[in-house]
């Protein structure tokens, strides 16, 4: 009886989907603290190599004090905000991304592809990286900290602006790494295309004005790493127009519905490894 | 001796079946090394025609980041340091304690053959690149020079496979050792002239780094390549670099010592 009404069904599919994602925070976070000290040592491994990223800025403004028009403090905070939406995405997407290659060639897609629940959803979210989250606070201070060195006070809808067009460039992350990581079902040597997408993030923090041609137009329509953290960026240092705004959601729901394709086509490849 | 022939040879016939990782691996590479090369021609195109950036105009600035890649390629510890840490921890070195091979040759053989076949596949891509950038390739001032040139990029290689070694050593003692690693790998990046060309930094600052390692495993040798480094400066750099890669090596074969008596072959 409480089948009949499509919107009571929506809304007890996802309260049945938040309850599986809840248990699943459950289990990582107990697994995280199995490992306390490892667990510590990565957040110092990511600030470490945060920092270097901006020393490197901090070097390159030695001998100028502008790259196109973008100043020294506004590239802080492009590298803080690109440090935001990788950490988010990490937090939620990247362990699992990687693990991929390795459920097909271990053959233990098998349970999943079983469990009555989207197989996307469950490939996808089945671990959660907190010590991302740590070091999503620590991109959030550095960002706060060059946006009082520049005197911008953003308003309300500025900020709003902001998170969502995050939003859309972790989806655009997620959506290109799942599509790589789905190549491990045609070879499964996968693994090293997947860390090959670490050399991406490293564009996204660059300032877009710097780049040209060929290559600029590859990296905004075909994988659009100089929309994701430019972008937002954009926003709030007041170097906006709406052109962009679109331009960054229209690639993010292009990426996602790519890798939508890229999932289904690569699942009936699956044959499952022989056990 | 011939035993560790069949090594490198075993070891390449090994390494080759990564051949596609390896493409890869260079092709993704080449990404951001053309993203840096066009933030640096956005800062000198914002200065005065013909101006420099610390003693470098902008082709040879170019020039330095090619030459990074070349010796990055001739020299970067790929997966040694991980394969040698799950050894210990698996338990695989055992055999090693067990046969007439030294465990340190043994692992610098492999480390050659993984050089020689990751160049067999990157030559053609980053030559193809290199050609398509010749007009910036500045090329070094003489003969002697590249010579000196390939004695350093020899005792880069030592220096970096020495340091690796050591650190995937400390599995004897830590259950975990790749944060370590990439805590030292972030060091060497930033400190070894990976990122920037050292002298480009305030002069205190670059001075102060060369009381470190960290420049002989990277900087040193292109800095000879661009004749940055030249005459009794060169011949005192190449004598502290033998310097680093014999504490290097000293330091690699105490640790084994004193990891052997504590290791227990656990599911050996």
């Amino acid at each position: 009886m409480n089948n009949s009404n499509p919107s009571r069904r929506l809304y007890s599919g996802a309260r049945r989907y938040f309850r599986i994602y809840a248990a699943l925070w459950k289990n990582s976070v107990a697994r995280e603290m199995s490992f306390k000290t490892n667990f510590l040592m990565w957040i110092v491994v990511e600030l470490l190599w945060f920092g270097l990223q901006l020393s490197f800025i901090g070097v390159l403004y030695l001998h100028t004090d502008h790259i196109g028009t973008w100043t020294k403090w506004q590239v802080v905070m492009l590298i803080g905000a690109s440090h935001l939406i990788q950490q988010i995405f990490q937090a939620f997407f990247l362990i699992n991304c990687t693990n991929l290659s390795e459920l097909v060639r271990t053959g233990k897609l098998d349970f999943l592809l079983l469990l009555p629940v989207n197989t996307r959803f469950v490939v996808s979210l089945r671990q959660v990286d907190l010590g991302a989250f740590v070091n999503a606070l620590g991109a959030l201070g550095v960002m706060i900290y060059a946006a009082c060195q520049l005197n911008l006070v953003p308003t309300f809808l500025q900020v709003m602006g902001f998170l969502v067009l995050c939003l859309a460039g972790v989806l655009i992350h997620y959506s290109l790494m799942f599509l790589l990581a789905s190549i491990s079902f045609w070879t499964v040597r996968a693994q090293g295309i997947v860390w090959g997408y670490y050399n991406l993030f490293q564009i996204a923090r660059m300032p877009d004005e710097a780049f040209r041609g060929l290559f600029k137009a590859f990296f905004t329509f075909a994988i659009p790493m100089l929309l994701v953290s430019n972008v937002p960026v954009r926003l709030l240092v007041n170097k906006f127009s709406v052109r962009y705004l679109f331009l960054l959601l229209a690639m993010s729901v292009v990426c996602f519905v790519v890798s939508e394709f890229g999932w289904r086509a690569s699942v009936k490849r699956y044959t499952s490894a022989s056990s | 001796m011939k035993k560790y022939w069949h090594v490198i040879n075993v070891g390449i016939q090994n390494n080759l079946t990564y051949r596609f990782n390896f493409l890869a691996r260079t092709l993704f590479g080449l990404i951001p090394l053309v993203a840096i090369l066009y933030v640096w021609q956005a800062i000198y195109f914002g200065k005065s025609q013909g101006s420099e950036v610390g003693t470098y105009t902008l082709p040879q600035m170019i020039s330095y980041y090619l030459i990074v890649t070349i010796v990055d390629a001739l020299t970067a510890v790929n997966e040694d340091d991980w394969q040698i840490a799950a050894d210990i921890k698996d338990g695989n070195i055992s055999q090693f304690l067990l046969k007439p091979i030294d465990y340190l040759i043994y692992r610098l053989c492999l480390f050659l053959s993984g050089r020689i076949t990751y160049l067999a596949v990157a030559a053609i891509p980053l030559a193809l690149f290199i050609l398509v950038l010749r007009q910036y390739l500045v090329l070094p001032p003489d003969w002697p020079t590249v010579g000196l040139f390939l004695v350093s990029v020899l005792l880069t290689a030592l220096l970096q496979f020495f340091t690796s070694y050591a650190m995937a050593l400390l599995a004897f003692w830590v259950l975990e050792v790749s944060t370590f690693i990439f805590i030292l790998f972030a060091f060497e990046y930033i400190a070894s002239g990976h990122m920037f060309p050292l002298d480009i930094l305030p002069n205190r600052l670059a001075q102060a780094l060369f009381f470190t390692p960290f420049p002989y495993q990277m900087y040193f040798p292109v800095g000879i390549y661009m004749g940055k480094i030249s005459g009794p400066a060169l011949a005192r750099g190449l004598l502290v670099q033998a310097g680093w890669v014999a504490a290097a090596y000293i330091l690699a074969r105490f640790m084994w010592h004193r990891g052997i008596r504590k290791y227990s072959a656990v599911g050996g």
